[in-house]
């Protein structure tokens, strides 16, 4: 059981100003996951009369990409390759101090205390992320084209983004590009994604800058927080599809 | 009023061809001058947005995640079931609705069934036409693997990840009729009620999350597409915001609420570690492919592996019980879910649980590394004799397949399921019942719907696996787009429906009322003490095993502990701002009514199938036993008031296609 001092984001709304509060937690079992020693900490909070800690979280097995937490100076906290929910208290020690804030950027405002406004990232999906084909079942069948293993696995890799923004959260220019080039690059190494690979990039690259998010500067801190391991390789591919579409443009 | 499930005459193959050019149909001039409303972003709703607004219905759509991409269908892992026969395994549009049927222990209906199994090839289609990565082999061509209760390879998958890149690909066809304007996306808006004007559904009072305001939206018909209610358990597989509010809400307004006691008790998830718990993680059954699943057969073994004397790894295989291969030798590891759950229970009361709560059993891995990598070093030419090398390919194997599940399983328990077996022990995972509809999945509301696992439709008393992504695909894409134009037909001159109708305003006003009465109740106990609460009297007394005195117990307990959490609840904060609290309030209300009706439905239902085992109707070797003559029905419930009122309608199942057989899997 450990004890833990927790520094946390407070803010009401949009519109306030936040500071850090300071709170104590007492017999925390380290198999807890991390939202839950959250929850123990709500529980106490609404029996003392104070408002909850508002945090987003759904699926709490690491897929939905909701939960958003940056935990000691790190987007989903000290584990790699884990969302904030699959992150457990095994790795912190009796006595530590963890420190708690939103994910921060421009583009993604605070709704309340660690709770973000992460709709920029939809905008950009809806710019060209998709393939344009009804859905009228009436397509070819699905073994008509094969697809080279290699090529189906890389664009499984990159689709495995769950767009929480950790990319975002981590990066000094709050660049969106490891998220962005993630779509792009699904559908760059499929045939199906092909015919609308120009506009896709264009787009979707427009829709990004239009949001806010900053430039990408190459430090590979995205790489290194993402929870799905999305790989550094997909920014290259993206550029090389802006870059051409550009020249095509 | 009597149920009419509204199934086309004719053979059971031609129903949905003949369905389908009998509707009427609404021309694409009129459809710019309906709106659709779609209450959840989930495979079947996101699916049926996309799908509705192509067709160039006006559609709005809710969710009360912070984005579509968020729904819970984004978790499934195993895989989508269809009837392609790519591996010439005999599989057959037939095969897969027998399969379905029996599955369910037959209590599902046979027409909506069979149009199940017929557009599950188009849903393959579709969705690699969008760009979803599913797995291929070497050639190119799409991979399956074998799922529960099944003899052939029929089940697409994209690794462990297989609803999220389902759902990615159906948030992409929204995402382009977002940006088209077709589709108005409400993120973070929770729907509070359905407005009901002259009978038919008209439109819904939601709630912005963010401000709390409740804002009132019109429509010609109402979708509800919010899945299960697994969450009435507390613990569960669901997402910790998955609820029963929307189907619960339409339920109220005189929708009825179907066999509600069917639940799916998932064989193989990580064993619950502590109090603090707050949610169970799968551990897809797609492992049972390759993961064989044992306890010791000693006891005095059993005390040895809990005391951590004995590892499991060293344990003999003579000294260890494959229940399941044991038990039923044809299906081995395979049976379906109900019987893999119930098998695992049983051990675990007689005491052969492997960890320190005695709610575990192995999942082993060891033999399938041996087989791998003896294949691998095979084909690549190396030494099959070389242990250390074998051991390795193998596990490269099972990292190849299964990589994400087993990295979720250490970051959990804190094991390494390479080097030792998983310990498992089953959880709540889905709900077969849900929302009556009839075949067109229009609920007893005229103009409101019910899709994917909202609806109690397909999967009869036992869902099989990766067959509720192929649900929620087939009623998003292929059903509901046609059936809803019938309804529709009839709307062409009505105009946009008027938000300040007193419908509308009264519905609102309640809502209002029960908003604020949550946030000024001053009570002392927070809802997730009610909750947990409620999950343990429905784990105890609704749960893997069920009896009239443990049903009739629940049924008292969950009606005071709704009385007590009215009086006594404690929600912080206001009704204006971002309260996640009082949003939780406004569900765990619902859950505990719906918990009462459950235990009111496994009461009634004195017979065993499916996931529903009542101990007083039982084979003498503990098999499940059904009672086909006083129960091949479908339980529909109508509300009265209260749930202790409802009232019940029965829909008789008629079997013309399947002979009704004792299920066997031995």
């Amino acid at each position: 059981m450990m004890n833990l001092t927790l520094k946390i984001w407070r803010q009401a709304n949009a519109n306030a100003k936040g500071k850090m509060e300071t709170y104590q937690m007492q017999e925390v079992s380290p198999d807890m996951s991390f939202l839950e020693m959250m929850d123990v900490l709500n529980e106490e909070l609404i029996d003392k009369g104070i408002d909850p800690v508002a945090f987003d979280h759904d699926c709490r097995e690491g897929i939905c990409g909701m939960c958003s937490m940056f935990i000691n100076g790190e987007a989903h906290g000290p584990d790699r390759l884990v969302t904030t929910c699959q992150l457990h208290m095994r790795k912190f020690k009796d006595g530590d101090t963890i420190t708690i804030e939103p994910f921060r950027a421009k583009a993604f405002p605070v709704i309340k205390d660690l709770t973000v406004d992460r709709s920029s990232f939809d905008r950009i999906q809806q710019a060209g992320g998709f393939v344009s084909v009804n859905t009228s079942g009436n397509t070819q069948d699905a073994n008509a084209i094969p697809i080279e293993k290699h090529d189906a696995d890389k664009a499984f890799d990159a689709a495995a983004c769950i767009g929480c923004g950790a990319c975002v959260a981590t990066c000094k220019n709050a660049s969106a590009m490891l998220f962005v080039s993630a779509k792009v690059s699904q559908y760059a190494l499929l045939p199906q994604g092909k015919v609308e690979a120009t506009d896709r990039v264009l787009n979707m690259v427009n829709q990004m800058d239009e949001e806010g998010f900053g430039n990408c500067t190459n430090t590979g801190a995205c790489e290194v927080e993402c929870p799905k391991g999305i790989s550094l390789e997909n920014i290259a591919r993206m550029n090389r599809e802006y870059l051409y579409a550009s020249l095509k443009g | 009023m009597a149920l009419d499930s509204k199934i086309p005459k004719g053979p059971l193959a031609d129903k949905w061809t003949k369905h389908k050019s009998n509707i009427n149909l609404v021309s694409p001039a009129n459809k710019r001058l309906i709106d659709v409303i779609v209450v959840g972003t989930g495979l079947a709703g996101a699916s049926a947005s996309a799908t509705l607004a192509e067709l160039g219905y006006n559609v709005k759509t809710f969710c009360f995640q912070d984005s579509p991409r968020r729904a819970h269908s984004i978790a499934a892992q195993g895989g989508i079931n269809a009837a392609k026969n790519y591996q010439g395994d005999g599989d057959s549009t037939y095969r897969l609705f027998y399969d379905t049927i029996k599955g369910g222990d037959y209590r599902s209906r046979e027409a909506n069934v069979h149009r199940l199994a017929e557009v599950s090839t188009n849903i393959i289609d579709q969705c690699v036409a969008q760009g979803v990565p599913f797995a291929r082999d070497y050639g190119g061509l799409l991979d399956n693997r074998s799922f529960g209760g099944v003899l052939v390879s029929r089940t697409f998958y994209a690794k462990g990840q297989t609803g999220q890149q389902l759902l990615l690909g159906a948030y992409s066809a929204m995402n382009r009729q977002i940006g088209r304007g077709k589709i108005k996306m409400y993120n973070r808006h929770e729907m509070m009620e359905l407005v009901v004007v002259d009978g038919k559904a008209r439109g819904i009072i939601a709630r912005n999350l963010v401000n709390g305001k409740l804002e009132r939206h019109s429509a010609h018909a109402v979708v509800i597409a919010s899945g299960g209610y697994g969450n009435v358990f507390f613990l569960s597989t669901n997402a910790m915001g998955s609820n029963v509010s929307a189907a619960w809400k339409i339920h109220k307004k005189g929708a009825h609420f179907a066999n509600p006691c069917f639940t799916q008790i998932h064989p193989t998830c990580i064993p619950v570690s502590g109090e603090h718990q707050s949610k169970l993680t799968l551990m897809s059954e797609s492992l049972r492919n390759d993961g064989r699943i044992w306890v010791p057969k000693k006891l005095e073994d059993v005390k040895a592996i809990r005391e951590g004397r004995l590892k499991p790894t060293d344990l003999k295989e003579e000294d260890r019980d494959y229940y399941l291969e044991r038990r039923y030798p044809a299906f081995g590891n395979l049976v379906p879910r109900d019987v893999a759950s119930r098998a695992a229970k049983e051990r675990c009361d007689e005491g052969y649980g492997v960890n320190k709560t005695g709610e575990a059993v192995y999942l082993d891995f060891a033999a399938a590394i041996q087989r791998y990598g003896k294949e691998q070093a095979h084909v690549k030419g190396l030494d099959e004799n070389d242990a250390a090398l074998v051991k390795k390919l193998g596990q490269d194997v099972i990292r190849a397949k299964y990589g994400n599940l087993f990295q979720m399983y250490e970051k959990i328990v804190d094991q390494n399921p390479y080097e030792t077996p998983m310990m498992i022990y089953p959880a709540v995972h889905y709900t077969m019942g849900g929302v009556w509809v009839d075949y067109n999945l229009m609920t007893s509301i005229p103009g409101c719907y019910a899709i994917g696992e909202a609806n109690f439709s397909d999967h009869g008393a036992n869902r099989l696996g990766a067959s509720a992504l192929m649900q929620g695909l087939a009623d998003g894409y292929f059903v509901l787009p046609y059936t809803i134009g019938d309804y529709l037909a009839d709307d062409i001159r009505t105009g946009t429906i008027d938000t300040d109708l007193p419908e509308f305003e009264k519905a609102e006003a309640s809502v209002k009322a029960q908003m604020e009465a949550f946030v000024n109740n001053d009570g002392t106990h927070t809802v997730d003490y009610y909750h947990r609460k409620l999950g343990k009297i429905m784990w105890d007394k609704c749960g893997m095993s069920r009896n009239t005195k443990g049903l009739n117990e629940a049924i008292t307990e969950i009606k005071s502990l709704r009385e007590d959490f009215y009086k006594n609840v404690k929600v912080p904060g206001s009704t204006g701002e971002f309260n996640p609290e009082l949003a939780k309030a406004a569900r765990v209300a619902d859950f505990l009514e719906l918990g009462e009706l459950f235990a009111k439905d496994a009461l009634e239902r004195n017979e065993s199938c499916g996931g529903h085992f009542r101990e007083e109707s039982q084979t003498p070797e503990g098999e499940a036993m059904r009672d086909d003559e006083n129960f091949t029905y479908v339980s529909a419930w109508e509300f009265k008031g209260e749930p202790a009122k409802a009232k019940l309608h029965k829909e008789q199942l008629d079997y013309e296609e399947i002979e009704v057989k004792t299920r066997s899997y031995k």
